[in-house]
């Protein structure tokens, strides 16, 4: 027979030991506004309207981290978005636009090109991609060996000699931004070149866009010249719907832009 | 309980202790969960130190300044000013970390002085919305002295013909 005591009793502690995951993770990882004092968190910002599609950044990214030149993969690449006013939307990214866009036609692929007229066309545009450096990646969670993981400053990173290459996360990365080394077989990706922020410098895209087209900041520092767009400017993300909450913004995003 | 029984029991067993064992040997002992807990930085931390220990190549304008002095200051007077120095002198850092400025140790950079280089903006793209239409370029480049350099006439660091 259960009195009035005991289950006011038993009902209190059950409610607390409830409560004992939720104090947990306060303790661990602390509250936003305690990262906020001191914290470090790389975030990039992308102008698109800056962008003019010479694609020295990828030149300047494959050269920087050691990513075959010829081979047809990149860390990062430009696209290109010209959009007629038929409606139709055409991109492309030949080579990762490695050389830029130096002719007006579309590359389809295969050899294929599409001539546009230039009176054809309503509006056109370059978005540089890399790494989101995600909130929430997707691919290290999918990883079955730990070989991928997010660092205390928010850079997700692939640890080559862990790498089983199973391909897990390449599938898993909404933005298809990871790929296999054609040297070391792993998983590659975009580290916002790591090495470089360490010694404090700019990432080697950054320092190579003439343009100021792509700019790193640190968004728990909120006097960052790019904590202060972001705060106050009108920017986007790429694929929000997919909750992998992107720290790569965007100025000038068009609903063209996948 | 007969012997038929515990038999397979002890090899199991035996299976699992060689497995633990292999596994105590080989995960590397800096391998655990860190500041982003069990989904997000179950990794071997000394990784992070192997990408922060990666070679720097481009080491930026800055760099270049304090011997070429003269074509830092001739190229910031003019509308180049905002292309760093290696993206056509190439990267001043090789993948073994040898800087130019340890000359003897390496080579000569090797400068593109390709029309595709000067292309990459200079080829005109009229796109609305895009900044690329507001740089001065040649609709069709190969009708401009075909087969020739564009900086056997144009200086990069100076590129408007008579100077400036």
């Amino acid at each position: 027979m259960i009195t009035r005591r005991k289950f006011l009793k038993y009902s209190l502690i059950g409610a607390a030991g409830m409560a004992v995951p939720t104090g947990l993770t306060v303790v661990h990882g602390g509250t936003p506004e305690e990262a906020k004092k001191k914290g470090l968190r790389w975030v990039f910002l992308v102008d698109t309207h800056k962008c003019v599609g010479c694609g020295l950044c990828v030149k300047a990214c494959k050269q920087e981290n050691e990513i075959p030149y010829d081979a047809n993969v990149s860390r990062t690449w430009v696209e290109r978005y010209v959009v007629t006013k038929d409606g139709k939307v055409h991109a492309d990214s030949p080579k990762a636009a490695r050389d830029g866009f130096t002719s007006p036609d579309i590359d389809e692929g295969h050899g294929h090109k599409r001539v546009i007229k230039p009176e054809d066309i309503s509006k056109a545009f370059f978005v540089p991609k890399l790494c989101n450096q995600c909130e929430n990646p997707p691919c290290v969670q999918v990883c079955p060996v730990g070989a991928t993981y997010q660092a205390k400053d928010g850079v997700v990173l692939v640890d080559r000699t862990w790498c089983i290459g199973c391909g897990y996360c390449i599938m898993a990365c909404p933005y298809g931004v990871r790929f296999f080394h054609p040297v070391y077989h792993t998983a590659e990706k975009c580290t916002f070149c790591y090495h470089r922020l360490g010694a404090g410098m700019k990432p080697a895209c950054v320092d190579a866009c003439p343009f100021g087209a792509r700019r790193i900041g640190n968004l728990l520092d909120p006097n960052d010249p790019v904590t202060r767009i972001i705060e106050d400017e009108r920017v986007s993300v790429l694929k929000e719907e997919y909750g992998t909450k992107p720290q790569v913004y965007y100025i000038g995003l068009s609903k063209e832009v996948k | 309980m007969n012997n038929h029984v515990f038999r397979p029991l002890i090899v199991v067993i035996g299976i699992v202790a060689l497995i633990l064992v292999a596994r105590y040997f080989y995960v590397p002992k800096d391998f655990g969960v860190y500041e982003r807990g069990y989904m997000y930085s179950w990794h071997r931390k000394s990784d992070e130190q192997f990408w922060k220990d990666f070679k720097i190549k481009y080491q930026g304008k800055e760099y270049c300044k304090d011997c070429h002095s003269d074509k830092y200051a001739s190229i910031n007077k003019s509308a180049h000013r905002i292309i760093m120095c290696e993206n056509c002198h190439g990267p001043a850092g090789t993948e073994e970390g040898v800087l130019h400025y340890d000359a003897d140790k390496l080579p000569k950079l090797a400068i593109d002085r390709s029309r595709e280089q000067c292309y990459r903006c200079h080829v005109k793209l009229a796109y609305p919305t895009s900044d690329r239409a507001k740089i001065r370029g040649f609709a069709d480049p190969e009708k401009h002295n075909p087969g020739m350099e564009c900086v056997a006439c144009h200086n990069p660091h100076s590129p408007r013909l008579g100077g400036a």
